[in-house]
């Protein structure tokens, strides 16, 4: 597509851009900042917040930078006179309809409204005070929603549908009454949410954030008689450092470092538990495609990760009739809890009755996950509490840790062992390459076909991605899959899911084995992740992920040690009897109206 | 299937299954059942595979697209400034003491409900009162009440 270019005048400098640019990207070239609100760079134009007027010489509307488009001689003035007095008295409307308490509020100094206001010191009140009153809507376990902190930038509206096609929020009423809501004002938890958080993400106040449980976590770190473990996914390793204004970075050893200074009494690995996903979810592929191949037996196929909360629910409300595709492996956060309940406290000689399981997590789904009825495996909640990458950066600032000045350190052992294919779950497509890894090596004995390991095919942000991997001179227990070329597809954000899933349904598409990410580029673009996001953040910390799997001694689940001294002394073998118990579960259709 | 489903479903052939087709749907369903149903709203969503926060924001949006059940007569007194100024309340008033209900509510019996509407465009002959389609201008409390006993008269 050629492209145009368009010349115009920002605060009298020159810039050509090229046609269809905004005047909001157009003056990020000139490294002028508009404020925004409703704006958001991973999601459509809206325009209705209005805060980023800019003056056009010859108008004498103020058009909104975000929803305006460039056009040549264009001489645009983003800081005259009356943009200031525009954008304080937008900035003091929107404020009169905002419940302003931001020295209590969990968002504070993380707030864009907060910010705007910041940025303008508008001073007086002249508005009345019209905010709403409302009860917080607390129904869910990961979501809460509380309207008298809306500005109406319908962001979330925008992500549930455009990202997501979840549309579980809407713009709802209008006028003064108008407000985001669910079908018929429901509470959050009994609608078609996903717990996602990519609304939470992209919330400029507090109207939506998480469920946090931050004083439950430092309570039982408190009690004398509480033995708190802490598990951390692969995506929070490189994002925590967000929270103290690093950036994304591999930060590993600081944050083992500061989860010891909070007082948990071990500093355990998800990561552990991600290797495990890989054994117990390769032999369900491997016995799923003999099952299909040899024995002539009709198993669902293609056969889908269950890493991701957000897409087993979403599974679960929209494509009820494709559930026995998911595998059954526990996602692995819920199969670090019932092993740190049993075979963990077993080792350290523990009541499990007095442990409390803890993990940080990239995701808000997570906090529903563990309150689900059916992950008990332990004979107890198997997981206590979830906190986001945000809720642990509140903790490290509470406990006065200077996060930056940690020196690194290395997680307890057992449980804390991992691998580089470990530490690649947290990127989209990082579950499929680290499954590859073990699964082709399992069966031909050698490894996989790609220099150093790096299976670039299932790399990268493309919404779907497609990767064939063809078997050859297999060991002879594999025979039926000599020369079977392996079919796999990747889709990270649930409006790509929906397409693959809608590919599938309709016999359009014929995989062996799909990975989904509820979220847009995986875990590390997770809702519980560092606010902001977007694009070029997310690619950041698909970087460091990748670089973490580089530095890794051991690259490859099967290899890890601590995986092999497990199934020798507790779980025997991978879909054995005691991973059905423990690290196996089942789905359940929901509503979806 | 339900009636609702049926007439959902009928509709939806008439008018088309995409998203614009919504509107045309929820008038059809409205001039039926007088307001739409939770029942409605999902028939619709399903016909047209989208989401149900979605049937609902586009109807909540409507003042004339109740959610909630309402009489077989509704009701509605402009509560705009000319409407006011005419005396808009003093006619809210006998039809209250009139039908034994407060504004908002419906009637035991289910024959009427009571409303105000925004502006009805009849500001040159307030205060104006609307019963289902049919205007009436210049009522009084006098001349509501006449007008609605003839309503009570019907079946």
């Amino acid at each position: 597509m050629s492209k145009y270019k368009v010349s115009l005048k920002i605060n009298n400098l020159p810039v050509s851009v090229d046609e269809g640019t905004t005047i909001l990207e157009a003056a990020r070239q000139l490294n002028f900042k508009i404020p925004t609100l409703c704006h958001h760079d991973d999601l459509c134009v809206a325009g209705n917040c209005r805060v980023c007027v800019v003056e056009q010489e010859g108008s004498r509307a103020l058009p909104a930078a975000c929803a305006t488009p460039v056009s040549e001689g264009m001489e645009i003035r983003t800081n005259s006179m009356k943009v200031r007095q525009a954008r304080k008295n937008i900035i003091e409307l929107l404020l009169s309809e905002h419940n302003a308490d931001c020295t209590k509020c969990f968002k504070s100094g993380y707030c864009e409204l907060q910010e705007a206001a910041n940025e303008y010191r508008t001073g007086d009140h002249v508005y009345l005070d019209v905010r709403s009153q409302n009860e917080v809507d607390i129904s869910s376990p990961s979501i809460e929603k509380d309207d008298s902190k809306c500005i109406r930038c319908q962001r979330c509206v925008r992500t549930c549908t455009q990202l997501q096609s979840v549309s579980a929020l809407a713009v709802t009423h209008k006028g003064k009454d108008m407000k985001i809501s669910t079908f018929l004002d429901k509470p959050m938890n009994d609608v078609v949410c996903t717990n996602c958080g990519q609304c939470i993400n992209r919330c400029p106040t507090a109207s939506l954030v998480e469920r946090n449980y931050i004083d439950q976590v430092f309570d039982a770190i408190y009690d004398p008689k509480k033995f708190v473990v802490v598990q951390t996914a692969p995506a929070t390793r490189v994002a925590i450092s967000e929270e103290f204004g690093l950036g994304p970075n591999r930060s590993t050893g600081k944050l083992v470092s500061a989860l010891r200074r909070l007082g948990f009494d071990k500093v355990l690995d998800t990561d552990f538990t991600a290797d495990l996903t890989i054994m117990e979810e390769g032999t369900e592929l491997l016995t799923r495609l003999k099952e299909a191949l040899v024995d002539g037996k009709d198993v669902a196929l293609p056969m889908m990760t269950s890493c991701s909360p957000g897409w087993i629910k979403f599974q679960e409300h929209i494509f009820p009739d494709m559930l026995d595709n998911l595998s059954t492996c526990k996602s692995p956060q819920q199969m670090f809890g019932p092993l740190a309940k049993t075979y963990y406290a077993e080792k350290i000689n523990k009541n499990p009755a007095e442990m409390v399981v803890v993990s940080i997590m990239p995701c808000t789904a997570k906090k529903y996950e563990a309150d689900r009825p059916e992950m008990r495996g332990s004979g107890y909640k198997d997981v206590d509490f979830v906190l986001t990458t945000r809720e642990l950066g509140r903790m490290i600032h509470q406990a006065g840790i200077e996060f930056d000045k940690l020196d690194d350190e290395k997680y307890d052992s057992i449980l804390g062992e991992s691998t580089g294919a470990a530490v690649i779950f947290g990127a989209t497509g990082g579950v499929m390459e680290a499954a590859l890894r073990t699964a082709y090596e399992i069966v031909t004995g050698r490894e996989v076909p790609f220099a150093n390991l790096n299976i670039k095919p299932v790399r990268g942000m493309e919404g779907i991605k497609e990767a064939a991997v063809k078997i050859k001179d297999v060991k002879p227990e594999w025979s039926f899959l000599e020369g079977v070329e392996l079919k796999t597809a990747i889709a990270h954000g649930l409006t790509n899911a929906k397409k693959l899933m809608e590919k599938v349904r309709d016999g359009s598409a014929n995989y062996h084995f799909i990975e989904v990410m509820a979220c847009p580029s995986g875990c590390i673009g997770g809702g519980g992740q560092p606010i902001p996001t977007n694009m070029e953040i997310r690619k950041k910390r698909a970087a460091a992920i990748y670089e973490e799997d580089e530095k890794m001694a051991v690259r490859k689940s099967h290899e890890n040690p601590e995986i092999t001294a497990i199934y020798e002394s507790f779980l025997h073998n991978p879909g054995g009897h005691r991973s059905h118990d423990l690290l196996h579960t089942h789905y359940s259709p929901k509503k979806r109206y | 299937m339900t009636n609702i489903e049926e007439l959902v479903k009928e509709q939806a052939e008439v008018h088309g299954k995409e998203r614009k087709n919504l509107m045309p749907i929820l008038q059809a369903v409205l001039r039926s059942e007088r307001y739409i149903s939770e029942e409605a709203m999902v028939a619709i969503a399903k016909e047209l595979d989208i989401s149900t926060a979605d049937v609902y924001g586009t109807a909540s949006f409507y003042t004339f697209m109740d959610t909630k059940p309402k009489g077989k007569n509704v009701i509605r007194v402009c509560k705009t400034i000319t409407c006011h100024m005419k005396g808009k309340d003093a006619v809210i008033g006998a039809l209250e003491d009139l039908l034994k209900i407060k504004l908002g509510e419906n009637t035991s019996d289910g024959k009427f409900s009571l409303l105000q509407a925004n502006c009805l465009g009849w500001c040159h002959k307030g205060p104006v009162m609307l019963i289902n389609d049919e205007v009436y201008p210049e009522v009084t409390p006098e001349s509501a009440v006449e007008v609605i006993q003839e309503y009570l008269k019907q079946k």
